[in-house]
């Protein structure tokens, strides 16, 4: 098998992905309930069989093997494995969620299903790539399939707005990006990640002074950061964010916040620990800003907000900023428990099953009373008591209270800023936490705390609440017992970590 | 006994949880949860007295101690644990809760099976704070005690329940975040989660910078819980509008978890900080009595008026702590010394009475305004009103009503042979050999206490002639109408006089209880003696 066996998970998908699309062209028997459903199931059945071959992937019986690389490009590490997990765990979660939505909204059931096995291919191959075209590559798969999925209901001027305004400002980010690279690839004559990271530091020495061909790696972070960042909706990147998490369709605002995340943060981290090892001193303090604006842009935006689906989407952005802060806090000369790349590994474990959960409650409500507006959830605990709940789960992780996963993952951000002594990032922090309890805690309030609200109760589709009760299960597993996860997280940051000179 | 030593604790812990997932799974009619959630809540007491006695006072230290492996990947573990200080305040937390879980039984009859679902899980939380001897476990469980509480007020409170719930819940939650960071630091000072351990590897010791960092953390998670002026506002809110048991168990027992707090961490851990900040504890403590009496005379809800009590009994709490802060080190006992010319021993025992007075203050005041607000409760469930103003000359028409609140305010100015003496005098006494100046203005409280429990309390509720005109509408406790105020009926009867027998029992022998708090006291000033 060889360097095939290595991209196992990407095949998988790839295979999958043709294989609806044919299977959508051979056979059309007209828009129908029972094909839409049939065609998310298959997708579901590929994601699983990518995940399976990425958890064997994971090494956490054997962390002396090293990373493998697959036809150059590739490295297959357990950082990358790991990520892999996350993001086809949040995948087959929205798939199973989905289907029914999407049957409901739209005919083209094939054509979905496929561009949603094309994203997970993408994100799979960005989190592996090593050199820097690949990374372009599939940034720009994964761009490019994702607008269509935002505009997917061509009906509704909502998610046409959704699909446009990410197209528009995606397409602007990548060229921002692809400058950077060409700049890198002048400065140092390579476009792989480890062989830019010895180009710089043989130019820059132990002398830690920029100087020659080294200036141009300043500007070229900055500007892949502003690439990576619009991904990540970082601020103040982050614009398109909310109204493409608002308009496009639930499933796909769903994984937009979480699993395309967890992959543009993964290749964030892979490119500054790799490639800019050097340049550390430098990229700290700008990290820092972008982790301070982004929380706290994003909590003043989302305590505005009337829409639910609108706060989670502006509260992600904030919660992009907290993971941002572990990034910030990477100790890559001396890796310990509570380092900074384990904190946001940790974080995007936790937050995908948790934001995930968050979205999919209001899918649920989309579903049922057809409102994402606060004023649906009153009462809600009368109408369907157990959605309430495992929403008021999902909201406590995402404050950050204990036994759920969300706070683990702080305190796992916060411990990293605190030893690195980064004290008043982890006062902004804090500060943070308190303004996003409050908005949280509005949903909670209309939710439980009102006496009328009698009212038919809700009839949650089953595949729906299958795939909530699963992120409740995860997210308060997280929050109880982390051991079993850190032992995952600690092996795949320290093989990303080992590559550092 | 051997077999229940080692596992009592954890039985002690986690059945109020088993309580809670009992009355979700297995409660069918409200009846039938009420009763089950009473005798499930005896098992927690009845351990807690066990505690009580068999608690080896000659050895001291800590007891019944527990450790399993936990998140080994940061030396954290479930490690729980008793000793003097902690066990009385378990004590205290079990009886309140008995007690509000069987009053609520007869006034709560909408959303039951959440409610004891809610209180169950509170008790929990609670007992896990006192329990806890690991940094992480003792987050855990600080933190959680907000989510069940924010909802008994949020869910069954008065009018303005959404507001006083989420401004309760964001305040607590600040101060939280900034002892989490705390934590972390002394996490990375020590490489250890554990309490114990982290105070004996002296956290910071030689570097007052950080020391002062980690001490304001830790102080600002426990002030906004105490709380100590100014982190007072959410109080008034929080208890005017929670529940009656609501107020009970957060006067009665969430209060003392920032006290416990500063004693169990904040003194060990930071003795030069301690030293250093302690003016600043026993001013802020002192500005807090008096500050909160003057606010408790303008008052003119009952209720308000008992909550601003609370900022101001806590006061006491914080005097005492903080006067004993200051002679942490040998340099702050030598300059306490050198001040007034008192030997060091006397300067010592000063310091173990005012933490004594401290924490017989937080068990004292557990029962007393856990007495008033039953009592306001039971009050505002005939009259439907808590304006001051619209009662009067109730002794002649509810005389038991008028017995048990006369005993329990006394009990709350500190008349001697209640409660409430022993913890002013040994506080004040402790804190006059200190901080004398500090101490002094703290006493102008003590008058003012008297005015607003004999003025607005007594005088303006009770006494003087009953004016049927002042209010027209009352009710039963049931709810059905009544023709005037009525006494007090069984269930609450039954609810009042356990916890008015403790203000005389301890008002007249406070050595039992004393015995147990000095213990910790002494141990904790020769700890950190020793330390240095």
């Amino acid at each position: 098998m060889g360097d095939l066996g290595y991209i196992a998970p990407e095949i998988i998908l790839l295979i999958g992905a043709l294989f609806i699309f044919c299977l959508d062209v051979a056979y059309d028997p007209g828009v129908g309930r029972k094909s839409g459903l049939s065609y998310m199931a298959l997708s579901a059945l590929f994601l699983t069989a990518a995940l399976v071959a990425a958890v064997l992937q994971l090494n956490i019986s054997d962390p002396e093997a090293g990373p493998k690389v697959a036809f150059s490009m590739m490295t297959i590490d357990n950082f990358g494995s790991f990520i892999k997990v996350t993001i086809f765990s949040g995948m087959i979660l929205t798939t199973i969620a989905g289907g029914r939505y999407m049957n409901r909204r739209s005919g083209n059931q094939g054509e979905f299903w496929t561009f949603f096995l094309m994203v997970s291919l993408a994100m799979s191959i960005a989190v592996s790539a090593n050199n820097l075209v690949l990374v372009y590559l599939a940034i720009e798969f994964l761009s490019i399939t994702s607008y269509m999925l935002a505009g997917f209901l061509r009906e509704n001027r909502r998610s046409n707005e959704a699909g446009l305004k990410y197209f528009l400002y995606g397409s602007i980010a990548s060229a921002v990006m692809l400058y950077g690279i060409s700049l890198l690839y002048g400065a140092t004559g390579s476009l792989y990640l480890h062989e830019i990271a010895a180009a710089f530091t043989e130019i820059i020495g132990d002398s830690r002074e920029i100087s020659g061909l080294a200036f141009a790696g300043l500007p070229a972070m900055l500007l892949i950061l502003a690439g990576l960042g619009f991904k990540a909706s970082l601020a103040p990147f982050y614009q398109w964010a909310p109204d493409t998490y608002d308009g496009s369709p639930t499933p796909v605002a769903t994984y937009l916040s979480t699993a395309s995340k967890a992959a543009a943060f993964a290749v964030l981290a892979r490119f500054f620990i790799v490639a800019m090892a050097s340049f550390e001193v430098n990229w700290v303090p700008v990290l820092a800003a972008f982790s301070i604006i982004t929380m706290s842009m994003g909590n003043l935006a989302a305590l505005r907000q009337s829409s639910v689906k609108r706060m989670i989407a502006y509260s992600s952005v904030a919660q992009a900023g907290y993971i941002l802060m572990g990034l910030v806090a990477v100790t890559s000369s001396s890796p310990s428990a509570m380092d900074g790349l384990n904190g946001v590994l940790l974080y995007l474990f936790a937050y995908l099953f948790t934001n995930v959960g968050a979205f999919l409650v209001v899918m649920a409500l989309e579903e049922t009373v057809d409102s994402t507006h606060i004023s649906a959830y009153r009462g809600l605990i009368k109408r369907a008591p157990w959605l309430a709940v495992m929403f008021t789960i999902f909201l406590l992780s995402l404050t950050g209270i204990p036994l759920t996963g969300g706070f683990f993952g702080k305190f796992y951000v916060f411990g990293a800023a605190i030893q690195r002594q980064y004290f008043w990032l982890a006062a902004i922090g804090m500060i943070n936490a308190g303004i996003a309890a409050f908005y949280y805690l509005r949903v909670v309030r209309e939710m439980f705390f009102t006496h009328e609200g009698e009212g038919e109760a809700l009839d949650v589709p089953m595949a729906l609440q299958t795939s909530l009760l699963i992120c409740t299960v995860a997210t308060v597993w997280i929050g109880v017992y982390p051991s079993a996860v850190l032992d995952w997280v600690s092996t795949a940051s320290v093989q990303l970590l080992s590559v550092v000179p | 006994m051997e077999s229940l030593d080692s596992i009592v604790l954890t039985i002690l812990l986690f059945w109020p949880l088993v309580s809670a997932l009992l009355v979700i799974l297995l409660g069918k009619s409200d009846s039938q949860i009420k009763k089950g959630s009473i005798w499930a809540s005896l098992l927690p007491l009845g351990l807690s007295i066990y505690l009580l006695f068999a608690y080896d006072s000659a050895a001291g230290g800590m007891q019944f101690e527990q450790f399993a492996e936990w998140i080994p990947q940061l030396n954290a573990g479930y490690h729980i644990g008793v000793d003097g200080l902690s066990i009385p305040l378990l004590f205290l937390t079990a009886l309140l809760s008995t007690l509000s879980l069987y009053y609520s039984a007869g006034v709560i009859n909408e959303r039951v099976k959440e409610y004891f679902f809610l209180m169950h899980l509170l008790e929990f939380s609670m007992l896990g704070v006192f329990l806890a001897l690991d940094y992480v476990l003792f987050y855990v469980f600080w933190e959680i005690s907000l989510v069940p509480m924010y909802f008994l007020i949020g869910i069954w409170g008065g009018e303005n329940r959404g507001y006083a719930a989420t401004k309760f819940f964001i305040y607590t939650l600040v101060g939280s975040v900034a002892m989490l960071l705390a934590i972390l630091g002394v996490y990375f000072a020590t490489g250890t989660f554990d309490i114990v351990e982290a105070a004996a590897a002296k956290p910071f010791a030689g570097n007052l910078t950080l020391a002062s960092l980690a001490f304001w953390g830790f102080f600002l998670g426990f002030a906004f819980k105490v709380p100590s002026f100014p982190f007072h506002t959410w109080l008034p809110d929080a208890h005017t509008e929670a529940p009656t048991a609501g107020s009970v168990i957060l006067a009665g027992v969430l209060l003392k978890l920032g006290a416990y707090g500063m004693l169990r961490i904040m003194l060990p851990s930071f003795p030069e900080a301690s030293v250093y900040w302690a003016t600043w504890l026993v001013g802020l403590g002192a500005i807090a009595i008096v500050y909160g009496a003057f606010v408790c005379v303008a008052q003119t809800d009952l209720k308000r008026l008992i909550a601003y009590s609370s900022v101001s009994h806590m006061g006491y709490v914080m005097l005492g702590i903080g006067a004993a802060a200051a002679v942490m080190t040998p340099e702050g006992l030598a300059s306490a010394v050198n001040r007034f010319g008192l030997t060091p021993q006397a300067i010592q025992d000063s310091a173990a009475m005012a933490l004594n007075g401290a924490a017989l203050q937080m068990f004292n005041h557990g029962i007393i305004t856990g007495a008033l607000f039953f009592l306001v409760g039971i009050i505002y469930e005939r009259a439907h009103t808590r304006d001051l103003s619209r009662f009067g000359g109730l002794a002649t028409k509810t005389p038991h009503f008028y017995g048990l609140m006369l005993t329990a305010a006394f009990a709350s100015l500190g008349l001697p042979g209640l409660a409430g003496f022993w913890a002013e005098l040994f506080t004040f006494r402790g804190a006059f050999a200190i901080m004398p100046y500090w101490a002094a203005f703290g006493t102008i409280g003590i008058v003012i206490t008297a005015v607003y429990i004999l003025y607005r309390i007594i005088q303006n509720v009770f006494l003087g002639e009953y004016d049927p005109a002042k209010l027209t509408h009352w009710t039963t406790v049931q709810g059905e109408h009544a023709d005037g105020p009525t006494d007090m009926v069984g269930f609450e009867k039954v609810t009042m006089w356990p916890l008015i027998a403790a203000m005389f029992l301890i008002g007249i022998y406070p050595t039992p209880l004393v015995s147990y708090f000095n213990k910790s006291a002494r141990e904790l000033l020769a700890f950190v003696q020793n330390l240095i």
